[in-house]
């Protein structure tokens, strides 16, 4: 069961490379904050209209270009609202949810991205920093209109 | 004369033909589709086919051709029938049963569900039974090889697996581990709520069931092409493998790592926490491990036959290796391809690189280099070795083998480079059209799909070379003389740590609990109503 030198030292080099990826993606997790969506709240998907977030989609100004939140309803085959404007800089907190399939919410060209499950309301924070209009597109398949579900977003200058 | 499974052998692997015929078609439909401002078909046979190259490719073209492969692997090195050839029979049975019950639904249209089957889309419940019933026909099948070794160690054999054999164990245990996900997914939510006895599912849930599945799933496909790289590499080359215990290794870390990592593909759900998602983060870096040692091992190997073929230099020994053998070529030239879906692959398990990519065009970017190339290209190759054998017939022709080859190679790089530029710029999958009314963005993916269709181009044209070649080997290749069973030469050597199955199931088992026990804990408690079902439209 000897191991060649060679092989050792390959096997040396992929742990390295193993420990420094985490390394990297560990801090750019739990110190930097670049997180994924974790938080959730369930809801019912055949009465999402009696949550007023849902009933009425819309952005809401909490402070004024600090805090915004975005409820927003994912459904076969469009969003509502189907534009949004927020100012750049601002931290905007996307609360998405579905009444009928999953849907995927993806804001093209950033990292803003998060699957959208009946059942649950998806919570993600985001924070623009460049002006102009964004593409949201749904990148899950939900059904055979799923390439005409997107939206707007138009990032202000503030 | 062969052994008494070589019948089913034979047709396991036409099948599997079939299926790859088939899902080529398909795969062409969809590039050919993508390009900007074609129409071909209309939206809702678009998800049907790609629902069928899904199915047909990873599913039915993959499960056949294993089932055969491992077959032949264990009747040659252990030298003996299985262990009950009627259970074999029955397993080969109930797999073709489950995917036809399943493949009615799909092409009637009545289950575009995707290869992924999320609910509360639903399908046909034929659709679920006939994927369970497809998963039962595996089950009987893997219990039928592992009392095959069994019986060959009660035969007085106690020394060292076969390596091959040793490769299918593996195979086959994680195949039980992983199946356990699938199989609650199917009888405790989607078949009583496809039948209608329960009215709501919860979707998290299932995508939780289905990916504890989905992940290990890719080892089933990926180390049967190892064991092939492992052990018939070495012989088409004429050396040793430079080693074999770090390829036992290999083979054990995947029992081991393979299965708690299945939120590497739900990093943007919500209800799974970012600490759980960054435990199957690090696990998933882990299963890179055997795939990284697998890489030098093999790269090892070839040199070492290269040298011994009068290559020299540091690099230009390369030229020393039998490039116009197919079937060398084509297992070089999937693991090469399988280190650039390596490389991607590291980034789709970071979570926080994740989304980025997530659901865009460069994941089947990155799973055509993997399970349509590492695996899938493997097999092809492997064919041109395995068919000839069977069928005692000479191969129809080298030279179109070669071209075939070489084609899916370059076909690939196009291909694939093509869907993973894509998904850097947004692009999402599993879409009919990406226009979006066109948006601006949108716009800027024009030559990129038409690049990704031009590959795909090629990679149909390869498939059909293949399969042409397959064709008239199998009805008008030259007679051979069929190999007779020899005397099977058994590995030296007493069984080591690293041949204790046991030992490794159990740690394996402790590592999936402590993987998914508390985050799907935590999923039931959140206590979702759940979803009611709709019908595709
Ligand atoms: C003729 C060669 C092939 C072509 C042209 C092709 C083309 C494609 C395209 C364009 C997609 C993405 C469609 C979309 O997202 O809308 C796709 C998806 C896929 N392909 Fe292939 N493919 C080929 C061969 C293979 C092979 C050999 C395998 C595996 C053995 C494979 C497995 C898959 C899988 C699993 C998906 C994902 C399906 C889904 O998203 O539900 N393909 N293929
Ligand atoms: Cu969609
Ligand atoms: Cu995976």
């Amino acid at each position: 069961m000897s191991i060649n030198r060679y092989e050792k030292a390959w096997l040396g080099f992929s742990a390295v490379m193993v420990v420094a990826f985490l390394s990297i993606i560990g801090y750019f997790s739990f110190v930097a904050g670049f997180q994924t969506p974790q938080e959730a709240e369930v809801i019912d998907p055949t009465r999402i209209e009696e949550d007023g977030r849902f009933a009425e989609p819309r952005v809401e100004e909490v402070i004024p270009g600090e805090l915004y939140n975005v409820y927003m309803v994912a459904r076969m085959w469009s969003y509502s609202p189907k534009e949004l404007s927020v100012p750049r800089g601002a931290y905007v907190k996307f609360y998405i949810t579905s009444p009928d399939v999953q849907h995927g919410f993806h804001v093209v060209g950033t990292n803003v991205q998060a699957n959208v499950i009946p059942g649950y309301v998806t919570v993600i924070t985001a924070k623009f920093e460049k002006p102009g209009e964004y593409l949201i597109v749904c990148n899950e398949y939900c059904g055979r209109g799923h390439q005409f579900m997107q939206a707007k977003l138009l990032v202000t200058e503030g | 004369m062969g052994y008494r499974e070589d019948g089913l052998i034979k047709l396991g692997l036409y099948v599997s033909y079939v299926a790859l015929a088939l899902g080529a078609l398909f795969g062409l439909l969809q590039v050919l589709e993508r390009i900007p401002g074609v129409t071909i078909v209309s939206a809702g046979t678009y998800y049907l086919a790609l629902t069928a190259h899904g199915v047909l490719m990873a599913l039915v073209f993959t499960t056949f051709f294993i089932m055969s492969l491992a077959t032949y692997v264990v009747t040659r090195e252990l030298g003996m029938d299985t262990y009950s050839p009627k259970l074999n029979r029955l397993s080969y049975a109930l797999v073709a049963l489950g995917t036809v019950m399943a493949a009615v639904p799909i092409l009637l249209g009545k289950a575009s569900v995707l290869y992924t089957f999320y609910p509360p889309m639903k399908a046909s419940p034929f659709f679920y039974i006939g994927a369970t019933v497809l998963v039962i026909g595996t089950w009987v099948f893997a219990a039928n090889l592992l009392l095959t070794v069994r019986k060959w160690r009660s035969a007085g054999n106690s020394g060292k697996l076969p390596l091959g054999v040793f490769g299918v164990v593996a195979t086959l245990i994680i195949w039980y581990i992983a199946t356990i996900g699938v199989a609650i997914e199917m009888l405790f939510q989607l078949i009583p709520w496809s039948l209608g006895v329960v009215e709501r599912i919860d979707p998290l849930l299932a995508r939780n069931f289905f990916w504890y599945f989905g992940h290990p799933l890719v080892y089933f496909w990926l180390l049967p092409a190892y064991i092939a790289w492992y052990t018939i590499l070495p012989r088409l080359l004429n050396v040793r493998l430079f080693s074999d215990f770090l390829a036992r290794v290999v083979f054990v870390l995947f029992i081991l790592f393979s299965t708690p990592v299945g939120y590497h593909h739900q990093f943007m759900d919500p209800g799974i926490e970012a600490g759980w998602k960054f435990l199957h983060t690090t696990t998933t870096f882990f299963v890179f491990v055997p795939s990284l040692i697998t890489a030098f091992t093999i790269t090892a190997t070839m040199e070492m036959a290269a040298r011994a073929r009068g290559g020299r230099g540091l690099l230009g020994w390369v030229r020393a290796l039998p490039w116009r053998d197919p079937v060398f070529a084509s297992i070089a030239f999937a693991m090469i391809l399988f280190g650039f879906g390596g490389a991607t692959g590291a980034v789709n398990a970071g979570n926080n690189l994740n989304y980025v990519v997530h659901n865009t065009a460069w994941i089947p970017g990155h799973l055509h280099l993997t399970v349509g190339t590492a695996v899938a290209l493997t097999f092809m190759g492997l064919s041109y070795l395995l068919l000839p054998q069977l069928v005692g017939r000479e191969l129809h022709s080298r030279r179109l083998a070669l071209v075939q080859v070489y084609l899916w190679f370059f076909g690939m790089l196009l291909f694939s480079s093509a869907m993973h530029y894509l998904g850097i710029l947004g692009s999402p999958r599993r879409t009919y059209d990406v226009s979006f009314g066109g948006a601006q963005v949108a716009q800027e993916w024009g030559p990129f799909l038409i690049a990704a269709a031009a590959g795909g181009v090629l990679l149909f044209a390869s498939v059909a070379l293949f399969l042409y070649n397959v064709l008239r080997t199998i009805t008008s290749g030259a007679r051979v003389e069929l190999q007779q069973p020899g005397e099977v030469p058994v590995p030296e050597g007493a069984p080591g740590i690293v041949d204790n199955f046991r030992l490794f199931v159990a740690i394996a088992l402790v590592l999936v609990l402590i993987a998914y026990l508390l985050p799907t804990a935590k999923i039931i408690s959140l206590g979702t109503p759940g979803a009611p079902p709709v019908e595709i439209r």
